[in-house]
């Protein structure tokens, strides 16, 4: 048949076109090779990989700084958002893309456990790791690494121009006083979402966060779908949400976002223009551990170790937005002048999240998802 | 044939039937069990149902509002016609996210029509399906308008000359050559609009909720993959149901026609019918695509010291997102384009392969490998995503970490425009001209290349610019393939918007801005390969 002849000499001369291509394209970039999944193969290797999520970052002169003191070359491997990458490497479990996962907070750790993801390794100087924080403690699966706090963000220049004070505590937000002024998102796919969910439960309890959230609910609060969409579009106080017109004031978002709001400013700004309302906030916990199956555990062990030293804590907080674990480690003045400290932010045990997460969030829907 | 299979043997259904086997084995046994249970939930059965009808009418209403613009585009003259045309194409590119912010502004609180009538259609259905018809509006105008530009308009002539009424002739004789196109356009803006993901969500606030969004929080968030797989499922029976209706209407009607130079249909607008067409079709352009995407370039513009070009500059440091990037996020745009064009060249050697084997054969087997050519349109990014870990995670495959994943990824969804705007020229194509051809002596490659290629060459280029959009603006697969190096431009917007701060948000509206600017220029300097004759391709 003359015409599976014909497709099969234009399927030669197409898929030679498709490597010429390919070729060049690997040309544009010399480190393709170097860093490449080739680079990581065989053992005794001088590269270690880090998987992580989006939100991963270091200064490149703290990674050369590690690479200086132990000779390994870290390589970051990033994918998706937080609970994409976890479950992302549970389903890898026992070949894994990298040696050490980064990125498991608490609301996640339950899963991460169970699934038996990682190898128990205690990293050293761990004891200088805030006890509260070592929420693994008697088994070392994973090591802390930094926190950060979901709490309820609110436009200065709102209240000040309305002669209103602003709210301070889970209980205020459902006060007439601050009617329609509250966005969050969607407790299903956000995380900030959630943990301003979970942050009700620990305080109203198993019985009083669905009349706490009927309440909310009656007092006008919008859900919307992203951190992006509520901070960006709704939330009057950031630049996106002056630019849409925003009308909401308060919004549920970070600690360290009036911080980044000071840092990202062109001129920078003698304060803040949000504040943080620290009776709200919920505490998430981010660890890594060692990956079952990693090719180079001995590197991987290294970059644990490095992952809680003085050094790499203290780039953590303006890459990353988060507070150190360490008690050696000091903020940067950023976070010290224009940050809030919250004294009591709560918490739910891991394993509670991972029994009733699903519920509550049902629960939740019914309520104020319509 | 067999490149065609093989990749999408290899790429999709391997990758996808792992993911869907695992949610249904529990210890080895299928639990079909779980098909049922997962099917009567309630809340399961109302995700559906929206899922179907937000689709059909988000269909209808682009056909409805597009279908006047593929006329346009295709049998008129006026200045700025390829410009405009590039640039119905950018919204195809634009991360949700981004085109959120754009319609937010339009349709939300203080937006346009807030200002002008008091209307706020923002988590309302009609935001969605707004949204809907402005992605999609340049697959109808491009694959409807790319045939409509090339049926020989004597034709319609004889019928006029014959007796018939203008609309008797349109409705005789040019309807039923283009009902291949608008089928497979309407085809592709249903399969689209089904696993809608970030418009749903941001538009229509979590209220609304789609089968997409569904398997993702299933698969992403809760690894629940038993509930994810029968959902995928759900979404496969879908998908081949309306693939079946498709092919059913399309085979009765595919005839050879006349093709001819579309340099010669085009004809500057003639009395008052064609002047109101043209005008309302540019007003439904200016308002429907060119408004949102002006919000988006206003806003990269707007500094805190009024006007300026600030975030642009900031663009080209390294330290612009304070270590967000390890590059400069200007670097995005090479990457973006070295994926976009190693894609493209994947999807037009597989679609191409594909198309012409669909033309040459009929048959059953053909028909099915038609229809799971279309597939990855209706099939979650996540889905496939998580399926290419747990399959393509051994030597020689191992590409988890390989950089090719992310155009074999994109062409993936490449494939499908390809094929679709491909097949109604191809198999218009007179085949006698071929036999002639032969009989003259030509080798087939040679009557392929004299006979098929000058005919099919605009389709060729309206395929390789969907291609080339596609994965342009692709975002599922490329965030999960690692490589913070590296990133796409998508993948840079939504970076740069996952952080508070003034610098960062006006960096992600003066990137988006690039990123239109890109589309827009890449896909003029393809129209522009038209002009050029000595060219294969």
């Amino acid at each position: 048949m003359s015409t599976t002849r014909r497709t099969r000499q234009l399927a030669a001369s197409a898929v030679a076109a498709a490597l010429g291509v390919t070729a060049l394209a690997g040309c544009g970039s010399s480190d393709e090779s170097a860093s490449g999944s080739g680079g990581t193969k065989g053992s005794g290797s001088k590269t270690v990989t880090l998987v992580s999520h989006d939100s991963f970052n270091a200064s490149k002169d703290v990674l050369k700084e590690f690479t200086k003191e132990t000779g390994y070359t870290v390589k970051v491997l990033k994918s998706g958002d937080a609970g994409v990458a976890l479950n992302q490497e549970i389903l890898t479990k026992g070949s894994p893309r990298g040696d050490v996962f980064f990125g498991v907070d608490n609301t996640l750790l339950s899963r991460a456990l169970d699934s038996g993801l990682f190898t128990p390794y205690q990293a050293k100087g761990i004891d200088r790791v805030a006890a509260d924080t070592r929420l693994d403690a008697d088994k070392h699966r994973v090591t802390p690494v930094d926190t950060g706090d979901i709490c309820v963000n609110y436009d200065k220049k709102y209240f000040a121009d309305k002669k209103l004070a602003p709210p301070r505590s889970f209980d205020d937000l459902a006060k007439p006083a601050y009617k329609n002024l509250l966005v969050t998102e969607n407790a299903g796919t956000s995380s900030p979402g959630l943990g301003f969910l979970l942050g009700t439960v620990a305080t109203y309890g198993e019985k009083g966060y669905q009349d706490y959230w009927k309440k909310l609910e009656n007092n006008g609060i919008k859900v919307v779908d992203g951190w992006e969409q509520a901070y960006n579009e709704e939330f009057s106080g950031s630049a996106g949400g002056k630019k849409a017109k925003a009308d909401r004031p308060l919004v549920v978002s970070y600690a360290s976002s009036p911080p980044v709001e000071v840092l990202y400013a062109k001129p920078q700004p003698a304060e803040a223009p949000t504040g943080v309302a620290t009776g709200t906030c919920f505490r998430q916990i981010e660890f890594a551990g060692l990956l079952k199956g990693a090719k180079n555990e001995a590197g991987g062990k290294a970059l644990l170790d490095f992952l809680i030293s003085k050094k790499f804590q203290e780039d953590m907080p303006l890459n990353m937005f988060v507070n150190p674990v360490t008690k050696d480690a000091e903020l940067p003045e950023l976070f010290t002048k224009f940050g809030a400290t919250v004294d009591r932010p709560t918490t739910v045990a891991p394993d509670e999240i991972a029994k009733n997460r699903e519920q509550w969030v049902q629960s939740w829907s019914s309520l104020v998802v319509k | 044939m067999a490149l065609p299979v093989a990749f999408f043997a290899l790429f999709f259904a391997y990758p996808v039937a792992a993911i869907v086997g695992r949610g249904l084995k529990a210890d080895g046994v299928w639990q079909f069990g779980r098909i049922g249970e997962v099917l009567t939930r309630p809340d399961i059965r109302e995700v559906l149902w929206f899922t179907s009808w937000q689709a059909l009418a988000s269909t209808a209403l682009t056909l409805l509002i597009a279908l006047p613009g593929a006329y346009v585009f295709a049998r008129l003259d006026f200045p700025g016609k390829q410009l405009l045309r590039a640039v119905v194409t950018v919204p195809f590119v634009l991360p949700t996210v981004v085109v959120g912010t754009a319609f937010l502004a339009l349709l939300g609180r203080g937006g346009f029509l807030d200002e002008l009538w008091g209307v706020r259609l923002d988590t309302t259905v009609w935001a969605i399906l707004l949204a809907h018809v402005f992605f999609n509006y340049a697959v109808v105008v491009r694959t409807v308008g790319g045939l409509w530009s090339q049926l020989d308009p004597r034709q319609e002539e004889a019928a006029r000359v014959l007796g018939a009424g203008r609309f008797a002739a349109w409705r005789r004789v040019t309807l039923p050559a283009l009902a291949p196109a608008v089928a497979a356009a309407a085809l592709m803006v249903f399969l689209f609009t089904f696993t809608s993901f970030g418009v749903v969500q941001i538009l229509g606030g979590p209220g609304y909720s789609t089968l997409e969004v569904e398997i993702y929080r299933q698969t992403a968030q809760l690894l629940a993959l038993p509930t994810a797989a029968v959902l995928t499922l759900v979404q496969f029976a879908a998908v081949g149901a309306i693939l079946a209706v498709h092919a059913w209407t399309v085979r009765r009607r595919e005839t050879a026609l006349k093709l001819v130079d579309p340099e010669r249909t085009a004809r500057r607008p003639r009395g008052a019918g064609q002047w109101a067409l043209l005008c309302g079709v540019l007003l439904t352009v200016l308002l429907l695509i060119l408004l949102p995407l002006g919000v988006l370039v206003e806003r990269s513009v707007d500094t805190t010291g009024g006007h300026g070009l600030d975030f642009y500059r900031a663009l080209g440091s390294v330290d612009a997102g304070g270590g967000t990037f390890l590059v400069a996020p200007l670097e995005a745009i090479w990457n973006s384009l070295q994926y976009a064009l190693v894609a493209t060249v994947i999807a037009l050697v597989i679609g191409g392969l594909a198309a012409a084997a669909l033309t040459r054969r009929a048959g059953r087997l053909v028909r099915g490998f038609d229809a799971l050519l279309m597939l990855p349109l209706g099939v979650s990014a996540v889905t496939v995503g998580f399926g290419f870990l747990i399959t393509l995670d051994k030597p020689p495959l191992d590409l988890r970490t390989s950089w090719i994943l992310v155009p074999l990824a994109q062409a993936l969804v490449g494939v499908p425009f390809v094929v679709r705007t491909m097949l109604p020229v191809l198999r218009a194509v007179d085949g006698r001209l071929r036999e002639a051809a032969a009989v003259l002596g030509a080798s087939p490659l040679r009557a392929w290349r004299e006979v098929d290629l000058p005919l099919v060459r605009r389709a060729l280029l309206v395929a390789a610019g969907f291609a080339f959009a596609v994965s342009l603006g692709e975002f599922g697969a490329t965030v999960f393939i690692a490589r913070p190096d590296r990133p796409t431009l998508p993948v840079a917007v939504a970076r740069l918007l996952g952080r508070a701060g003034e610098l960062n948000y006006g960096q992600a509206m003066a990137l988006s801005t690039i990123l239109m600017v890109v589309c827009a220029v890449s896909l003029l300097l393809l129209e522009r390969i038209r002009t050029d004759r000595s060219g294969e391709f």
